[in-house]
């Protein structure tokens, strides 16, 4: 299980590496996201082409946006809170980092692997919302306040479901310890036959189901983007930002949606683990990022799928959809869980 | 059962996806977005517009008599006319001179036109005449102001008179209607 480098790193080194890791992935996965699926997996749905003039097939479109956005006037708003309007992408960006702080994609490559880790991804998702309430209210601006406060009813109602979906793992595992999840995974047996471990997916369907549906409100994405409906709240609490401070949220929203989509499949996918090789082998922490990656990439299909057909739901709509539906649905699934643990 | 629509919906998108994606079929499966699209990637692929399209207007300089309906019909006042009227030589030995008025500027701003297409409608002497041609931006604002010799250029790309479709409404000659108009004040009394 412990896969010693050659080389013995201090901790400092080991920490700057990580720290490095990591702010390289978040602009890496905004870009293969936003590009994979925002532009052209959207336009072929639309039976259209996308973005083809920036590099070959349009690669670059988003690069080519990132320097136009670097090269924007950062406009603050005359009666703008302006410390409170500054670091609110700032809140929402840390948010996404911490949350790549657990994220396992090996059985030694991660972060630091807590014991609570799961716990810890689900707090610091929502800290976000700190950062989106700060924009609204920092911005001065009614629409920048009412995307806010959406924003925050919203992620309040849906930090609900994404917990209790994610409950019944923790029950079937029980360990909060995201390695130990995906380890549990690997070494559990279909019907007593260890061949391809057992994906939680098969008995906790219910909860991925509502885990997804919970992200893509915790994304803001639509159906369930009220919080930014530019046809009735012109981009909510964006509304004031420009150029690198907005690239900060367009980041954000896809480091966050490329970490979800990780989660997701660590829970009920089994993680970096793939079926027929040793668990314990060191291998692993070579093969399990590319593992990651392509589990990551098939939720993301799901949740962008999701995204680009439906039309926004209504506000009361959404409420009524996380409070009746999907947080009895996920008591229930806990319940029934529960049960079978101690019966089984 | 409820869902079922959310699927369907997840159905189209996932089936619009495969046919852009994959024009061939899934027999087929090669990747050739680029003709499964219905788009055309613009400015290396033109599409022909159609023929009635409403792209540019041309003006057909003789049959202009400088009467002015279309500039003061235009709602956005984009259509700047000036003329004189000179004296032509009488038709008859021994007659009266005609008088002629002559275009001394017919200039459309495009920059205001909004492609109502009234002063077509109006002009009594067939001067004015849609083309299809849609492409003359400018970088300058100012250029959008097109001249009787640019709007001359623009009438030849005009398409010729097509017949009217089975059906449709002929147009009728333009003869004064028997008043039965009452104003509202008499029609109270």
């Amino acid at each position: 299980m412990i896969w010693t480098l050659a080389v013995e790193l201090a901790y400092w080194q080991q920490t700057a590496i990580k720290l490095v890791v990591v702010a390289l992935v978040i602009p890496t996965a905004a870009l293969i996201l936003g590009y994979v699926f925002l532009m052209k997996m959207m336009s072929f749905m639309q039976s259209r082409l996308g973005p083809m003039e920036a590099g070959p097939y349009g690669t670059l479109q988003l690069l080519a946006d990132g320097v136009k956005f670097l090269q924007k006037e950062d406009v603050f708003p005359r009666r703008a809170d302006r410390y409170v309007f500054a670091l609110a992408p700032v809140v929402v960006m840390v948010s996404t980092f911490l949350l790549y702080v657990v994220l396992p994609v090996g059985p030694d490559a991660v972060v630091s692997g807590l014991d609570a880790g799961l716990f810890f991804a689900l707090a610091v998702a929502s800290l976000s919302v700190i950062g989106i309430l700060m924009a609204g209210w920092g911005s001065a601006n009614k629409y920048a306040l009412m995307g806010g406060m959406r924003a925050a009813g919203q992620l309040i109602a849906y930090e609900l479901p994404l917990v209790l979906a994610a409950m019944g793992v923790v029950i079937q595992a029980g360990t909060l310890d995201l390695n130990k999840i995906v380890l549990a995974q690997a070494t559990g047996e279909l019907f007593g036959w260890g061949g391809m471990g057992f994906p939680f997916i098969l008995t906790q369907f219910v909860g991925f189901a509502i885990f997804l549906v919970a992200v893509q409100a915790e994304l803001t994405q639509p159906p369930f983007d009220m919080p930014v409906a530019e046809s009735e709240i012109v981009g909510g609490y964006q509304v004031e930002y420009t150029g690198f401070r907005f690239l900060f949220f367009f980041m954000a929203e896809f480091g966050t949606a490329f970490a979800f989509a990780g989660i997701a499949s660590v829970l009920f996918l089994g993680g970096w683990y793939v079926p027929g090789l040793d668990p314990a082998s060191a291998w692993f922490n070579l093969i399990g990022p590319v593992v990651m990656f392509i589990k990551i990439m098939a939720v993301s299909v799901l949740i962008f799928w999701f995204r680009f057909t439906f039309p926004r739901l209504r506000e009361d709509q959404l409420q009524k959809l996380a409070w009746k539906v999907l947080i009895p649905l996920a008591l229930l699934n806990i319940v029934v869980t529960g049960v079978l643990k101690v019966l089984v | 059962m409820r869902g079922t629509g959310m699927l369907k919906g997840m159905a189209v998108t996932g089936r619009t996806l495969l046919r852009t994606v994959f024009p061939d079929g899934l027999r087929k499966p090669v990747p050739a977005p680029s003709r499964g699209a219905h788009t055309v990637q613009y400015p290396h692929v033109k599409e022909a517009p159609v023929a009635r399209a409403r792209g540019v207007i041309g003006l057909h300089h003789d049959n202009c008599t400088v009467c002015m309906l279309c500039a003061r019909e235009c709602p956005d006042w984009c259509i700047y006319i000036e003329g004189h009227k000179t004296l032509a030589p009488p038709r008859r030995p021994g007659g009266k001179p005609r008088q002629r008025s002559v275009i001394d500027r017919f200039d459309i701003d495009y920059a205001l036109c909004m492609y109502c297409g009234i002063c077509v409608e109006v002009c009594p002497f067939d001067a004015l005449f849609w083309s299809p041609e849609f492409e003359y931006s400018e970088p300058r604002i100012a250029d959008l102001l097109h001249d009787a010799d640019r709007l001359a250029d623009w009438m030849e790309t005009a398409p010729p008179f097509e017949t009217y479709e089975p059906g449709a409404d002929v147009k009728q000659p333009k003869l004064p209607e028997p008043s039965q108009h009452r104003s509202p004040r008499s029609a109270t009394r």
